[in-house]
């Protein structure tokens, strides 16, 4: 599903280059749910963006599902993460202007399906999160809980082959961060593969898959509680 | 087609002020564009007005000298007229309307009673009443059996009149006799002049009197006619024909411009109308100036709109936008912009051309202030591609944000 081979990436800060990223290889498989653990600064920000293909590696190879992500132009780049990812972040990123249901649409307006049938599936999708009735509201006009819900029916509505969620649960309360989390455990039992980033070891636990990465490498990648380096 | 455009009134009605901002200066510019162009042309009909008015579209030809030498006769000669010149302008020049001929007889003592006083005395044809913008007071103007049977009669201005006659002469001058040039004529007609005072200080008498009795023979001094409805380029043929016309019966090189001196009035009328079009040059220049600085406001709007949108165009890219489906996204919300904003100012200055048509009298300064149909086609096409300029670098800088940069928490 996911094969990441020797991704190595580093930025220039100023005169010094820092290693984000050095000869990371992983593997996921279909229907996994990982979780991506370390630390501000550990580089796991940046595998998430090069799994995101909203970054593209130094050197390494890069295969989802079967295509190798290599010199994709930005249009195609924007192609493949419209058709392959759904993006969840920490704080929502739902356009304010738009209502949870444009919201939660608008992927879907970028494979230019028909307004009416867009509208129609992205209230099934609303539903499937329990927000039907919240529809017509505006991101400001909702909860944090509320919000990341839109986001998460909004990540799954073209039916991507892989869920990243980047702290899901940073901004919210322990109770509402359940409740999302039980929202990802029951996606991935559906058979979507889920990966997200926390610094919260808690969070991480809920996952089947936990790997640490320090200093851009991974130090530990447990599955189930025993390890598997 | 209908999803990008409903895209674009969402973004545009979330930022009311903003868009209001952008509206106006635009509408501004173009309103005050329309208006001037519309208002030069106003100009134009009112002098255009004027000349119809005034000074009828008349071709005046003087005596003059040859300048060049023509069939063996020297340069330097004298060309004069006669009363055969009349007839053949008459009969083979085209675009003749009004004819006449001027016989200058000069100042000559004209009395009445015990008054006295020297006038300028002109013989005449009838359509010199037409030629001078006389307008007759009392009496008639000089008619064809006065030439006919060289009657000692005159037409009087009003400056003669009030210097022969005493006030509350009785019946008026008509009728009366006077001795012009020690010669007793009686008085037709007294006209006023549009023109100058001078004009009104003349006496005319029929040009085959004048001739007879002032030893004339059939000496003729000036001929003058107009040219009725005929365009600029039918003057300027008839004017040939005349000049070709004249050359050939006293012997001159037709291309001798001083042999006959020839004036066409449309000239005069041709120079202020060429004028009129570069004062609608500098209106268009000036106008257009305008609109670019409605459409640099608009540019700078859509370069703060999309800075302010970073985030939300980081959140379309990574959810699937390319960055062209951007680019059209920012361009159409800056066409759109300065379209609606175009039309808004085309149609209120278009409104208050009409308001100032209905209202505004006949007058020689402004008249039927009015843009054609071009104007309005240019109009638009001005908005659209200005209205494309205006969002393309902004829609470029949206185009290449990178996501992974403007999804960051702030």
């Amino acid at each position: 599903m996911i094969d990441l081979a020797d991704i190595s990436k580093s930025y220039l800060m100023g005169q010094h280059s820092v290693h984000a990223l050095s000869d990371v290889s992983l593997n996921i498989g279909q229907g996994e749910f990982v979780a991506i653990q370390g630390s501000s600064g550990s580089g796991k920000s940046t595998l998430l963006n090069i799994l995101g293909i909203l970054d593209t590696p130094d050197s390494g190879a890069y295969t989802l599902d079967g295509h190798v992500i290599e010199n994709l132009s930005t249009s195609d780049a924007a192609r493949y993460r419209n058709r392959f990812i759904g993006f969840v972040f920490q704080s929502f990123n739902l356009i304010h202007h738009k209502s949870a249901l444009e919201n939660v649409a608008l992927p879907l307006y970028y494979q230019k399906v028909a307004r009416k049938k867009r509208s129609r599936i992205a209230m099934e999708y609303l539903d499937r999160v329990g927000l039907a009735d919240r529809a017509d509201h505006k991101p400001a006009e909702l909860s944090g809980g509320q919000s990341q819900r839109v986001a998460i029916a909004r990540a799954l509505i073209t039916e991507p082959a892989l869920l990243l969620a980047d702290e899901p649960t940073g901004a919210l309360d322990t109770q509402t961060s359940e409740q999302i989390m039980q929202i990802f455990r029951d996606v991935n039992d559906q058979g979507m593969t889920v990966v997200l980033v926390t610094h919260e070891p808690d969070i991480a636990a809920q996952a089947r898959r936990s790997i640490v990465l320090r200093d851009g490498d991974i130090v530990s990648d447990l599955l189930n509680g025993s390890s598997l380096l | 087609m209908i999803d990008p455009l409903i895209e674009v009134a969402d973004s545009l009605r979330t930022h009311k002020v903003r868009t209001a901002l952008a509206v106006l200066t635009v509408a501004w510019g173009i309103f005050m564009l329309v208006l001037l162009l519309g208002a030069g042309r106003g100009i134009q009909n009112g002098v255009e007005l004027q000349f119809k008015d005034d000074a009828v579209n008349s071709i005046r030809i003087y005596q003059g000298k040859t300048t060049i030498a023509y069939n063996g006769l020297p340069r330097g000669r004298s060309i004069s007229y006669n009363n055969e010149d009349y007839r053949q302008v008459r009969a083979k020049v085209g675009h003749v309307d009004k004819l006449t001929a001027r016989y200058y007889v000069g100042d000559n003592l004209v009395s009445y009673g015990g008054q006295q006083a020297a006038f300028d005395i002109r013989g005449v044809h009838p359509d010199h009443l037409y030629l001078e913008k006389t307008v007759i007071t009392a009496g008639r103007y000089i008619n064809e059996l006065d030439l006919l049977e060289r009657r000692k009669v005159c037409v009087i201005g009003v400056q003669v009149v009030a210097r022969l006659f005493e006030e509350g002469e009785e019946d008026g001058p008509v009728g009366k006799l006077l001795e012009v040039g020690g010669t007793v004529c009686q008085v037709v007609g007294v006209f006023t002049d549009v023109g100058s005072r001078r004009e009104e200080e003349a006496v005319y008498l029929p040009v085959t009197t004048a001739q007879l009795l002032f030893g004339g023979s059939d000496r003729l001094h000036q001929l003058m006619y107009t040219v009725g409805e005929a365009s600029y380029q039918e003057s300027k043929d008839s004017e040939q024909q005349v000049r070709t016309l004249l050359a050939n019966i006293h012997n001159f090189s037709p291309e001798d411009e001083r042999a006959a001196r020839i004036y066409n009035n449309l000239d005069e009328y041709k120079k202020i109308t060429d004028l009129f079009y570069w004062v609608r040059v500098i209106v268009a220049v000036v106008g257009v100036g305008t609109v670019l600085t409605g459409i640099l406001a608009v540019s700078n709007i859509m370069v703060i709109s999309v800075s302010e949108r970073r985030r939300e165009i980081g959140i379309r890219k990574a959810i699937g936008a390319t960055p062209g489906s951007i680019t059209r996204l920012i361009v159409l919300e800056s066409v759109i912009l300065t379209t609606v904003a175009g039309y808004i100012g085309l149609l209120a200055s278009l409104g208050l051309l009409e308001l100032l048509k209905a209202t505004v009298p006949e007058n020689e300064y402004m008249y039927q202030p009015d843009v054609n149909t071009f104007v309005v086609v240019a109009v638009t096409v001005l908005v659209i591609v200005s209205g494309t300029l205006a969002g393309y670098l902004p829609a470029r800088r949206a185009a290449v944000i990178d996501p992974v940069e403007a999804l960051q928490p702030t």
